[in-house]
């Protein structure tokens, strides 16, 4: 039986939603109207900031100081680059976990889950020095790998639970009409799995464009990606908030307006099989 | 054939010449974003068209983002950056470590005897100089001349902490969210602990005896302690152990501090257009209790070689232009005297010009009052005026940092900060092998 609910409950309720939502979105907002004000202005009490007058003078000096393109495609081949090489090896990976598991699957799937809980910084100087060693400091090459191999354990992960969901006997069924393993996974489970797949790929794109402590430590200006562009605006000695903040939405803008665009799919691959 | 084949070869070889003359060498120079920095990126036509054949690459970052890379970088020898920009605790450290290019041998015009003694003598180890200063600072009090004489107060050019407290005392009015005094409460190495630090030396305070064990359970350190904590509580603006520098220049460009003690640097911009007391300003020598030493610290950002670099001669000649007499004459010609990196060479603050600027005397006796070799009332270990020059230091400092900003907030008392100091800090360098 359906559970009543009143008008005032449901007026509450998505009230109380929006708050939250404010409160979540607040920080890029206060971050956006920085942005169009002085350095003066911007260190000024909230109200006094709001009824200053507005400018793009700090969009204007970060453009000075830094090439936003050259950062930006670096952090689209990055982000893009290392979650497509992910799914190509995560896909296949979820195949087998997923329809022929073996007695150590799920340990497998565990360890894989327990790479994530290991802090960066201990393995920073092995890898830097794999990196030297093999001339990927610096490259966009190496941050690609080295994004594939931080996203591919959520990749495999998400797959996983999505291939869960579908059944083993149109798989099945498939290969006895004589499809190959490979047409197996490419015509027959990614389509269905679709939805799945596209939230794994947007979800790691967000995740690999966000990430800072590896792209800020394995590169310089070369492979240099948006997160360093940000990182050149924090100053210790005179103010940077304005010009901090315009380098910032700069840098989640495309994330912000893909994730817009993207997010019925998003919403839609995240709860597929929710629901039985 | 034949001949298509040597006129062919003959073009390689020719184009391969051509190429070989015009290589050009390119430098990478790691660098915080200070403004004295972003100008110089600004004025980079000039060491183009003395050397045009390197270019210089510029790698922008935050603070600790850039000391953390770097480390990382010049430890492995992983030669990412040919110039690095690294701060007066780093030089002595690296220099001792082998990681370092000795600057000794810059050309002689560059005269390496014109630099200030007390910012070179913090930058060189057993006679090399490791790092040549691009700009230096030392703190001082820049007051409000306006409120002190509302108060029928006159500021000494040497304050005494007494000076200090009783102005604090006449200048604050909370009502109308006028603070006496200003002073860094954030907790870190670079943060409170540099204030602090520098403070206790004044006080008769040091961090360690003459055999590494820790002081923080003596007087001195409990007297600096209390004082500081008195003068921030009684008449320091609300939520004090979350301002740095930032911070408090936001409130004295607001004009709610009567006093701020801190970076000489911060002169330019409480004086500057996005200051509203600009006019204001005075300033004085930071203060002392009459025991010989003042409460100012050193620092210098300076421009060093890593010892991984493949472009070392590249390298020396961008640091020789960037930190040359030359460079400050063309700073000043583009953009006016008070713009001028400050800190570094004697010459400068002999010229008429720049002895305009309101200032440029306070800053030259701050620096000079500072020793970094003694640095306390009794003799220590160690090397460093706001810091002690080995590699524990920072974490140190910064959990000790974490303690007196606590104290700060009201959630320990000074007693109880002082006696975790005191064991964290003998913990750490007894397990360091300081301490046998």
């Amino acid at each position: 039986m359906a559970r009543s609910t009143t008008t005032n409950s449901k007026v509450i309720v998505t009230i109380g939603a929006w708050l939250v939502g404010f409160l979540i979105f607040f920080p890029i907002l206060w971050i956006f109207l920085m942005s169009f004000h002085t350095e003066g202005d911007a260190i000024k009490s909230p109200f006094a900031m709001l009824a200053s007058p507005w400018t793009t003078e700090a969009y204007q000096a970060v453009q000075t100081q830094n090439s936003y393109g050259k950062f930006f495609m670096n952090s689209v081949v990055i982000s893009v680059g290392s979650t497509v090489l992910a799914l190509i090896i995560g896909i296949p990976a979820a195949w087998s976990m997923a329809f022929v598991p073996g007695k150590k699957t799920k340990d497998l799937l565990m360890w894989m889950l327990s790479t994530k809980m290991m802090p960066a910084v201990g393995v920073l100087i092995p890898m830097y020095l794999g990196f030297k060693v093999t001339g990927l400091l610096d490259t966009r090459t190496g941050l690609v790998a080295i994004g594939t191999l931080i996203n591919l354990p959520i990749v495999i992960w998400m797959l996983y639970t999505y291939f869960k969901e579908i059944p083993g006997e149109i798989l099945e069924a498939a290969r006895m009409d004589g499809a190959s393993l490979t047409s197996e996974i490419i015509h027959v489970l990614t389509p269905m799995a679709l939805p799945g797949i596209a939230s794994t790929l947007l979800l790691n794109v967000i995740l690999s464009w966000n990430e800072a402590f590896w792209s800020l430590q394995l590169t310089t200006s070369d492979a240099a990606p948006l997160t360093q562009f940000i990182a050149s605006f924090s100053a210790p000695e005179g103010l940077f908030y304005a010009k901090l903040s315009a380098a910032s939405t700069m840098a989640i803008a495309p994330i912000l307006i893909m994730g817009w665009f993207s997010q019925k799919q998003l919403v839609r691959g995240l709860t597929f099989g929710a629901v039985k | 054939m034949n001949m298509t084949l040597r006129a062919l070869l003959g073009a390689t070889a020719l184009l391969t010449l051509a190429g070989l003359a015009s290589a050009e060498t390119t430098i990478t120079v790691a660098t915080v974003n200070n403004g004295d920095m972003i100008r110089m990126q600004g004025l980079m036509d000039d060491f183009y068209a003395k050397n045009p054949d390197i270019k210089v690459e510029w790698v922008t970052l935050e603070e600790n983002v850039l000391r953390q890379k770097v480390t990382t970088d010049i430890a492995t020898k992983g030669g990412q950056f040919d110039v690095l920009t690294i701060g007066t605790y780093e030089v002595p450290i690296w220099g001792k470590s082998g990681w370092l290019v000795s600057l000794n041998d810059l050309p002689e015009a560059w005269d390496k005897a014109d630099l200030l003694p007390a910012i070179a003598g913090g930058l060189t180890v057993d006679g090399e100089l490791y790092a040549a200063p691009f700009y230096g600072e030392s703190s001082m009090v820049m007051y409000r001349k306006d409120l002190m004489e509302a108060a029928g107060l006159t500021m000494p050019d040497a304050p005494t902490w007494a000076d200090i407290d009783k102005a604090a005392a006449a200048m604050t009015d909370k009502s109308k969210e006028q603070y006496g005094i200003c002073l860094r409460g954030k907790a870190g190495w670079g943060e409170n602990m540099a204030f602090l630090t520098a403070m206790s030396n004044s006080f008769g305070a040091k961090w360690f005896d003459m055999d590494w064990k820790p002081q923080f359970d003596q007087k001195p350190w409990a007297d600096t302690l209390a004082f500081y904590l008195h003068l921030m509580n009684d008449y320091g603006p609300p939520g004090a152990s979350n301002n740095g520098f930032n911070e408090n220049l936001a409130l004295t460009q607001q004009g709610h501090c009567g006093m701020w003690i801190d970076a000489t640097v911060a002169a330019s911009f409480v004086t500057g257009k996005d200051s509203t007391v600009a006019d204001k300003m005075g300033f004085a020598l930071a203060p002392d209790n009459g025991l010989g030493k003042r409460g100012n610290w050193l620092w210098a950002w300076s421009l060093a070689i890593p010892a991984g670099s493949a472009k070392v001669d590249a390298a020396k000649a961008f640091v020789a232009w960037a930190t040359s007499k030359e460079y400050t004459e063309l700073v000043a010609s583009k953009e006016g005297w008070a713009n001028v990196p400050p800190g570094t060479r004697t010459s400068l603050y002999a010229n008429a010009e720049y002895q305009k600027v309101p200032f440029a005397k306070m800053t030259l006796d701050s620096i000079n009052s500072a020793d970094p070799t003694h640095p306390t009332v009794d003799p220590v270990p160690y090397v460093g005026v706001q810091f002690v020059a080995i590699p524990e230091f920072a974490g140190i400092a910064t959990e000790v940092g974490q303690q007196f900003s606590a104290a700060l907030a009201g959630t320990t008392t000074a007693a109880d900060a002082l006696a975790a100091a005191q064991e964290l800090t003998t913990t750490e360098m007894t397990k360091a092998g300081y301490i046998k």
